[in-house]
């Protein structure tokens, strides 16, 4: 049986490695997805992301707050059916506020250091996605969720 | 890139392309020693084939469905079967079957040849592969003869190679195999050399029989035994065999002859040859820098060397591992049948004796002394039937396995357990007595008043209909009889026949072909003159089949007369009734009834797991075990009383089925097992009832939780969990 924090671990693992995700949104109906620069809290509870106002996935959350984010570390190699593992993360997006204090953009910018000037426009979004819920899919077809409210 | 290998072209650093056994011919032909017309193909050919045919990725992901750690030995054998049955359906590209047909045919033209494995590492001095990969004899023709390479690289997957290959650290997935093509010497004596004993190291072997050698190699044929001074070459002794018969060659492959009264009574060898092979094991050694294990035959007297390998490092770890326990499960065609015959006619008839002479004893007039007496002959008992069990019959399970690669090799299906379809349906005996237990579910259905006499509770004791529900429940002979007196037991009994009766179950039909025509298929996919052994190897199975269900029940039944004895002991013992109805603690429980002062040690009780509330599994991956897909509330089975509540159209969640519990099955709607497999006992009565079944998903029982609603799919293999219901 899965333990929580041999889950974790593995998360964590994942999430420090891989800096680019994809964010599906929606809007009337019309699926979108789009790749995006992420940072994570150590409690999987805050994926914060950049983007600019003008772009169809900005639009998209304004419209509808409820997105998933793809996170997975395939090499694109047949090893991946075994190797690769995947974690969609599903909740709620919401703005942040551009402060230097913010905890979160700090978190984003310590990551992705180059992104610094990219979120200082006034024409760029910072989002978190507020995760409720993790499913992790590694060796093809074993899945797993992690509920984060419970 | 190169296709073929001549022996004469092969370097000392070719081993990687043609493998430990070709390139040790090859060392030998260059110092001219007599070694048969060989060729070897090339692991070149076997990566072409592997990722031109897809095969690659196809086994890869069959080999890591589950982590290798959690898969038993039976699933490993299913992993193999299926893997060997994509092999043996692929074609051979036309780049490579051109080429390769046109040189066979060149130096081969329809000549009979051995068709051999030379796999990557093979037969070196740390790992020998030794009888772990096929070798096929007598193979006529380039189109035989590629379809035979293609069997030989299969072998690479046989579940003992890959266990072979996990224990001693090879990577797997980078299994490949170059395969030799030789000219088949018709031997009258062959066998093989052992430079130095693995018992005496003073002394080397020489093994002898007649014929070829492939029936000293599978053990079928008992050879004359030489040993010989290392030092001096002198022939210490000679342990002559019960010479009976030879394996020579049959119009295609091999087949077994009796030996002529001439050649029962003279040794395969004259002391000239035995002294000129030890000669030659002396050279090869000094040619290769170690002692020898060396395959020959003599052809009119013209010997031929036919493979040498190094003595492999003998196990220094003496203990005995599983693994050596469960490669010794492969008997041959001659010792299934022989295993039949006494199971059949000896095992089980004494079985059916002892449980009778058992239940007429009354240990109720015995005094505690005498009861702890009977109890403890009883435990003895059961220990004797076990290791019946072990020695005989689980053994014998292997010839529903031996079927399944003949029939698959042959008829090469699209389902690689076609052939289970031949052996299902053959009335095991558990589907006999859910049989009865519907009749009485029936009985209730047509009979109104009967029901509700039933349901009300208000069934006399003395009447007919709980004359025949007491005796249904004797004979299902489960544990739970011990716990609770008889009237309970019979309330249980008729509320599951009450819950039967509601819904019914009917058997569903088999899917597909019909077993004739299946039949009929397997029998043309071979030449006329195989019919009759391919005819006695389906009968040999479907028993094989019916028994490995059947003898459980036998061995249920005397298990359960134990716990009577037990139970009694229970009744009579305030400190025997506090301890759990546990067929280990007899001992314990003997102890008790002779000195009432004896107190049995309090055993802890493992700790009980606590699920991580945050973390749900939600997707279990397991073998798919019968086809179909069904979605239920689960009931996990974890003691006998959760079987009575078991309710129609529920899931059947267990750690491992037992036989004694299958009479809930009709009433299923899948079944899902920790325990994995295709020939377990959950797999084999799901296929009886037509239900979707998943095996050896890890910590089912644990994971899954009686009221979670799940989704079994039977062709994949998946579990699902809906959320919702957690």
């Amino acid at each position: 049986m899965e333990k929580l924090t041999d889950l974790r671990r593995k998360l964590k693992e994942l999430f420090d490695k891989q800096s680019i995700g994809v964010l599906s949104t929606q809007k009337r109906n019309r699926p979108y997805a789009s790749l995006v620069a992420f940072a994570v809290t150590d409690d999987f509870k805050s994926f914060v992301f950049a983007t600019p106002r003008t772009t169809r996935k900005y639009s998209n959350i304004m419209a509808s707050s409820r997105a998933a984010l793809l996170i997975d570390n395939r090499s694109n190699k047949l090893s991946d059916f075994r190797r690769a593992m995947a974690v969609t993360v599903v909740g709620t997006v919401r703005e942040l506020r551009k402060s230097r204090k913010s905890r979160l953009i700090q978190l984003y910018t310590g990551k992705h250091s180059h992104l610094e000037d990219f979120i200082k426009s006034p024409t760029c979004a910072v989002l978190c996605l507020e995760a409720e819920t993790l499913h992790i899919v590694d060796r093809f077809q074993h899945v797993v969720e992690l509920h984060l409210n419970k | 890139m190169k296709f073929i290998y001549h022996l004469s072209q092969i370097k000392r650093s070719d081993q990687k392309l043609v493998g430990g056994k070709a390139s040790a011919l090859a060392i030998m032909a260059q110092e001219k020693l007599p070694i048969p017309k060989t060729i070897c193909i090339s692991t070149n050919v076997y990566n072409i084939f592997m990722d031109e045919t897809g095969l690659r990725a196809q086994v890869l992901m069959e080999y890591h469905r589950k982590r290798f750690d959690q898969m038993r030995w039976e699933e490993i054998w299913d992993c193999s079967l299926r893997i060997q049955n994509m092999f043996a359906r692929a074609p051979i590209p036309s780049t490579l079957f051109e080429p390769l047909s046109e040189e066979i045919a060149s130096l081969f033209d329809k000549r009979a040849v051995a068709v051999r494995s030379s796999a990557i590492g093979e037969d070196s001095a740390s790992a020998s592969f030794a009888g772990l990969h096929e070798s096929y004899l007598n193979v006529k023709g380039p189109e035989e003869v590629l379809e035979h390479i293609k069997l030989v690289w299969a072998s690479t997957w046989s579940d003992g190679a890959i266990l072979y290959r996990k224990e001693i650290g090879l990577q797997v997935e980078k299994s490949c195999m170059a395969v030799l093509v030789q000219e088949l010497v018709q031997g009258q004596e062959s066998g093989v050399i052992f430079g130095r004993s693995p018992v005496d190291q003073s002394k080397a072997v020489i093994e002898a029989v007649y014929g070829l050698n492939q029936g000293l190699v599978d053990g079928t044929v008992e050879p004359d035994r030489w040993m010989i001074d290392r030092d001096s070459g002198r022939i210490v002794s000679h342990t002559p065999a019960r010479r009976t018969k030879a394996i020579v060659s049959a119009s295609r492959g091999v087949k077994s002859i009796n030996l002529s009264a001439e050649k029962r009574n003279k040794p395969p060898l004259t002391r000239h040859k035995v002294k000129q092979l030890f000669i030659i094991e002396k050279r090869l050694a000094k040619l290769f820098g170690s002692d020898q294990d060396v395959e020959w035959t003599y052809d009119n007297s013209r010997l031929r060397l036919l493979q040498s390998r190094p003595i492999t490092a003998i196990d220094k770890d003496e203990k005995t591992d599983d693994r050596k326990w469960y490669l010794s499960l492969r008997p041959s065609f001659d010792n299934l049948v022989s295993l039949r015959t006494n199971i059949e006619n000896e095992i089980i008839p004494a079985m059916v004796l002892e449980a009778e002479s058992l239940k007429r004893i009354d240990f109720k007039r015995m005094t505690n002394q005498e009861l702890a007496t009977e109890i403890s002959r009883r435990a003895d008992i059961c220990e004797k039937w076990k290791k019946q069990y072990w020695d005989f019959c689980i053994p014998f399970a292997h010839g529903i396995r031996l079927f399944g690669v003949v029939y698959n090799k042959t008829v090469k299906p699209e389902n690689p357990y076609e052939f289970l379809e031949l052996l299902a349906g053959t009335t095991l005996k558990s589907v006999k007595r859910n049989e009865k237990l519907q009749r009485l579910a029936n009985k209730l259905k047509e009979d109104k008043s009967l029901r509700e006499l039933v349901q009300s509770g208000k069934l006399p004791e003395d009447s007919k209909f709980s004359d025949e529900v007491t005796a249904l429940a004797e004979e299902l002979g489960t544990p739970l009889s011990g716990m609770i007196s008889s009237s309970q037991l019979r309330a249980r009994m008729l509320e599951l026949i009450i819950e039967m009766s509601e819904t019914g179950h009917v058997r569903k039909q088999q899917k597909g072909r019909s077993k004739s025509s299946l039949e009929k298929r397997y029998l043309a996919s071979m030449p006329k003159s195989n019919h009759a052994f391919a005819l006695q190897l389906m009968d040999l199975a479907r028993a094989s089949y019916r028994l490995r269900d059947d003898d459980n029940i036998y061995l249920g039944q005397i298990d359960r007369l134990l716990l009577d004895a037990v139970q009694e002991a229970r009744n009579r013992s305030v400190v025997v009734s506090s301890m759990p109805l546990d067929i280990s603690r007899t001992d314990e429980v003997a102890k008790c009834l002779r000195n009432p002062n004896y107190r049995p040690e309090r055993r802890k009780s493992k700790p009980v797991e606590v699920r991580d509330k945050q973390v749900m599994p939600r997707q279990l991956v397991g073998q798919p075990a019968g086809a179909g897909l069904a979605t239920g509330r689960a009931r996990v089975i974890r003691k006998t009383e959760d079987l009575f509540a078991f309710k129609k159209g529920e899931v059947l969640v267990c750690d491992a089925i037992d036989p004694n519990m299958t009479f809930v099955v009709p009433l299923a709607s899948a079944i899902v097992e920790r325990r994995g497999g295709m020939l377990i006992h959950g797999a084999i009565i799901a296929r009886e009832y037509g239900l979707p079944c998943v095996t050896g998903v890890p910590d089912a029982d644990k994971i899954i939780s009686t009221g979670h609603q799940i989704t079994v799919d039977g062709y994949l293999g998946i579990v699902t969990i809906n959320r919702n219901s957690v």
